[in-house]
C-alpha cells in the first residue's frame, strides 16, 4: 500500500478525534478524542519511518505512546477530582474561567 | 577725580566672599554659630580696613581717565561681548566704606542681638550676611550694567533670605516672598532696559557709555524708553511709589537685618544705580522730571504713613521709603551728588536708628510704641544715640541730615521743580514730626505699665550698646565734617533757615501733641479725617496689590483648573472609557468553555497552515 493510504487513515483518525474533542461534552469523551488524535500522529510517525527506512520515527512513536499513557492517567485523575468537587464532568458546566 | 587700586578693591570683594564660602561649606563651622560669626566679622573688619586703604591710597587723575579695570568675559566677534571687573572711582570708594562699615557694625550687633538663636541658624545668618556684603560690594564696584545686574539680583536674593530668616514664622515667609516678587517686578524692566541698551550701543561698560553720552551719541529714538526701563529697576529696589509696599513688610526679619537693608545694602542699590548711570539719565530730561516727581511723591506719601504707624520698626521703614524719595528726587533734579551724600549720611544714621530700635525692642519685648515710654530716664545711653540719629534724620544743624537735605531742597528748587519742592518740604516737616513722635512716645512720657516691670536686671548687651555709640559718634563726626567743609551750592540764603524751621516745626508739633498733650492726638487725626483714614490703610495700595495679585492668580488658577479638569482629564477619561469598553468587548472571547478554546486553537492552526501554504508558493 502506498504511503498516501496511511496518511489518509491518520488524517481521518485525527479529524475524528478532533471532532470528538470539540463536540463531546463529557470530560472522559474529550480525553478519548485526544487519544485518537495522538494515535493518528503515531500512525504518521510509523508510516514515515517505514517508508524512509529510519527507525527514529518508530522510537518517537514509542515515546508518544508512553507519554499518552501518562497523559491519560493525569487527565483521568483530574476528571475524578473535578467530579468530586463539582459533582459533574460536563464541560459546559465547567466555566469558572469565563471573562 | 579720584581712583583707587583695583587689586585692593578686589581684596575688599574677596574677603566677604571667602567668609561666605567658608561658613557655607565647612559644616562644623556653620553649626558652631558664634565661631561663624567671628569668621564673618573678622573678614568684614579686614574688608573695612582694605576699603579705607583703597580710599587713602587713591590717586587723583584727570577726568578722561578710565577708572575701571576689566577683564574679558563673554567672547564675541571683535572683542569681548561683556566684561567683568572693578570700577574704583570716588563713588564706589565711598560706597565700599559705607557698606563694609555698616555690615561690620551690624554683624557685631547681631552677635548679641541673636544671642538666643540656636547655633546652626546663627551660622546660617552669618553666611547670608557675608554673601549680602559680597553682593553689595560687587554691585558698587561693577564697571558695567551686566555685572551690576547680576550682583543686583544677588542682593535681592540675600534680602529675601534674610527677611525670611525666621522662615517658620508665616508672616516672615510671606514678607520675604513679597519683597522678592515686588523687586522682581522692577527688575524685569531693568533687565529689558539693559539688553535694549546693549542692542543699541553694543556695550555694557559704564565708561564707554559715558563717553558716548558725552558725545551725545545714544540719544536716538527709543533711548528714553530704555532709560525708563532701567529706572524701573531702581523703583523696585529703592522702594519708590508704587513699588514701595515691600519695604515695610521687610520688618519681619531680625532688626539688624532691617538696619542692613535700610542703611547700606539693598535699598541704596537703586539710588546708587541712578547716581552711577546719571550721565545716561541726564540725556533724557523728561525722565529726570518724572524721577523727581515720583521721588517727591514717595517722600510725602511714606511720611504720612509713618505718622500713623504704631510699630516702631514700621515707622523707621516708612521713614526709609520717604528718605529714598528725597534721594531720588535729588537725582531727578540733576544733583546726584546731593542724592549720594544723603545716601551716605542716611546710611549711617538710619543704621543707628534701627539698631537703637533693636535695643529698645530687646528691652521692652514689644514693637508697639504706645506700650513703651519713659525709657530715657532708665537707659540714657540707649536714648542718647537714638536722639542724635533722630535729630540727624529730622535735619537739625549740625547733624548730617541738615546739610544733605538742604542740598537736595536747593537742587530741586534750582531746577525750578516747585511742586516736588513743596512735597519735599512737607515731607521734611512730617519727617521731623514722626521721628519726634517716636522719640516722645518711646523715651519720654510716662513709663508704660507693660514696659516698666520686666526689664530690671536686663542690662543692654555690651556689643549692642557699643555699636550704637560708635554710630552716634560717626553721625556727629559726619555732620561736623559737612559743617566744616561748607560747600554752599547755589542755594538761596533763606533755605537753611527754612529747612531748620521745618525740622523744629515738626518737632514742636510732636512735642505739643505727644509730650505736653496740649492737643489730643485723636482730635488731630479727626481733623485730618480722610487723610488719616487713608494713611492708616496705607492708601489702599497693599490691598490693591493683594487684590490684583489674588485676582490674577485666582483667575489664572481657575483657568488652569478648568483646563486640567475638562481638557486634560477629559481626554484621559475618554481614552480610559474607550479602553474599558474595548476590554468589555474583548472579555466575551473568554467563555471559560475549554472546547471554545480548542476551537480557537484549531482555527488558528488552520489559518496558519493556509497562510504557510499560500506564502510557500
Amino acid at each position: 500500500m502506498p504511503l498516501r493510504a496511511y496518511l489518509l487513515l491518520a488524517a481521518v483518525v485525527f479529524a475524528l478525534g478532533l471532532y470528538g474533542v470539540l463536540t463531546r461534552r463529557n470530560g472522559v469523551g474529550i480525553l478519548l478524542g485526544i487519544e485518537l488524535m495522538l494515535n493518528a500522529v503515531n500512525i504518521n510517525l510509523v508510516a514515515f519511518s517505514r517508508f524512509h527506512g529510519d527507525v527514529a520515527g518508530m522510537l518517537f512513536a514509542l515515546f508518544t505512546i508512553a507519554i499518552t499513557v501518562a497523559e491519560v492517567a493525569v487527565g483521568l485523575a483530574i476528571i475524578i477530582v473535578i467530579f468530586r468537587v463539582r459533582k459533574t464532568i460536563e464541560a459546559d458546566h465547567l466555566d469558572l474561567l469565563r471573562g | 577725580m579720584r581712583i583707587g587700586s583695583p587689586a585692593l578693591a578686589l581684596l575688599v570683594l574677596a574677603l566677604p566672599f571667602a567668609s561666605f564660602v567658608l561658613i557655607a561649606l565647612v559644616r562644623p563651622l556653620r553649626r558652631a554659630g558664634r565661631a561663624a560669626g567671628f569668621v564673618s566679622i573678622g573678614c568684614m573688619a579686614a574688608a573695612l580696613a582694605a576699603s579705607f586703604a583703597v580710599w587713602t591710597r587713591g590717586m587723583i587723575v584727570d577726568g578722561g581717565h578710565n577708572p575701571s579695570r576689566t577683564w574679558g568675559w563673554l567672547p564675541g566677534d571683535g572683542g569681548p561681548m561683556a566684561t567683568v571687573g572693578v570700577m574704583v572711582d570716588g563713588l564706589s570708594m565711598m560706597m565700599l566704606m559705607l557698606v563694609t562699615l555698616v555690615s561690620l557694625l551690624v554683624q557685631l550687633y547681631s552677635l548679641d542681638y541673636l544671642h538666643d538663636e540656636p547655633p546652626p541658624s546663627l551660622g546660617r545668618y552669618y553666611a547670608y550676611h557675608s554673601l549680602f556684603a559680597f553682593s553689595m560690594l560687587g554691585l558698587v564696584l561693577s564697571p558695567g550694567f551686566l555685572q551690576m545686574f547680576m550682583f543686583w539680583e544677588l542682593v535681592g536674593l540675600c534680602s529675601y533670605l534674610l527677611i525670611g530668616f525666621w522662615y517658620d514664622k508665616p508672616s516672615a515667609a510671606r514678607a520675604a516672598v513679597k519683597a522678592f516678587w515686588i523687586t522682581k517686578l522692577g527688575d524685569l524692566g531693568f533687565v529689558a532696559g539693559i539688553v535694549m541698551l546693549w542692542v543699541q550701543t553694543g556695550t555694557f561698560d559704564f565708561f564707554e557709555l559715558f563717553q558716548m553720552a558725552n558725545s551725545g551719541a545714544p540719544a536716538a529714538a527709543g533711548f528714553s524708553v530704555i532709560m525708563f526701563l532701567i529706572y524701573l529697576g531702581a523703583v523696585g529696589k529703592s522702594a519708590q511709589f508704587p513699588l514701595h509696599v515691600w519695604l515695610p513688610d521687610a520688618m519681619e526679619g531680625p532688626t539688624p537685618v532691617s538696619a542692613l537693608i535700610h542703611a547700606a545694602t539693598m535699598v541704596t542699590a537703586g539710588v546708587f544705580m541712578v547716581t552711577r548711570a546719571f550721565p545716561l539719565f541726564a540725556l533724557v530730561p523728561d525722565l529726570l522730571t518724572l524721577i523727581a516727581y515720583v521721588g517727591a511723591f514717595t517722600a510725602l506719601l511714606a511720611a504720612t504713613m509713618a505718622c500713623v504707624e504704631s510699630d516702631i520698626k514700621r515707622v523707621l521703614a516708612y521713614s526709609t521709603v520717604s528718605q529714598l524719595g528725597f534721594m531720588m528726587a535729588a537725582a531727578g533734579a540733576g544733583v546726584p551728588e546731593a542724592s549720594f551724600r544723603h545716601l551716605i549720611a542716611h546710611g549711617v544714621f538710619k543704621a543707628l536708628l534701627f539698631l537703637g530700635a533693636g535695643v529698645v525692642i530687646h528691652l521692652v519685648h514689644t514693637n508697639d510704641m504706645w506700650r513703651m515710654g519713659g525709657l530715657f530716664r532708665r537707659f540714657p545711653w540707649v536714648g542718647a544715640p537714638f536722639l542724635i540719629a533722630t535729630l540727624a534724620l529730622a535735619g537739625v544743624w549740625p547733624l548730617p541730615g541738615f546739610f544733605t537735605k538742604e542740598a537736595i531742597l536747593a537742587g530741586v528748587l534750582a531746577e525750578g521743580l516747585t511742586v516736588p519742592f513743596a512735597m519735599l518740604a512737607l515731607g521734611a516737616f512730617l519727617t521731623a514730626f514722626y521721628m519726634a513722635r517716636a522719640v516722645f512716645l518711646v523715651f519720654f512720657g510716662h513709663p508704660h505699665a507693660a514696659a516698666a516691670h520686666d526689664d530690671h536686671g536686663h542690662p543692654v548687651p555690651f556689643l549692642m550698646d557699643a555699636v550704637c555709640r560708635a554710630l552716634a559718634v560717626l553721625t556727629v563726626a559726619l555732620g561736623l565734617s559737612h559743617a566744616l567743609s561748607a560747600h554752599h551750592d547755589a542755594a538761596p540764603g533763606w533755605l537753611p533757615w527754612f529747612s531748620l524751621a521745618l525740622a523744629f516745626g515738626g518737632i514742636a508739633l510732636a512735642w505739643a501733641v505727644y509730650q505736653r498733650r496740649a492737643v489730643d492726638p485723636a482730635r488731630l487725626s479727626a481733623a485730618l479725617g480722610p487723610l488719616d483714614f487713608m494713611a492708616r490703610r496705607r492708601y489702599g495700595l497693599d490691598a490693591l496689590y493683594a487684590g490684583v495679585y489674588r485676582g490674577l492668580l485666582l483667575g489664572f488658577s481657575r483657568l488652569v483648573g478648568w483646563i486640567d479638569r475638562y481638557l486634560v482629564d477629559g481626554l484621559l477619561n475618554v481614552f480610559s472609557a474607550w479602553t474599558l469598553r474595548a476590554g468589555d468587548a474583548a472579555r466575551m472571547v473568554q467563555t471559560g468553555q475549554p472546547q471554545d478554546y480548542v476551537y480557537g486553537v484549531t482555527v488558528g492552526v488552520l489559518v496558519l497552515m493556509i497562510c504557510a501554504q499560500w506564502l510557500w508558493q
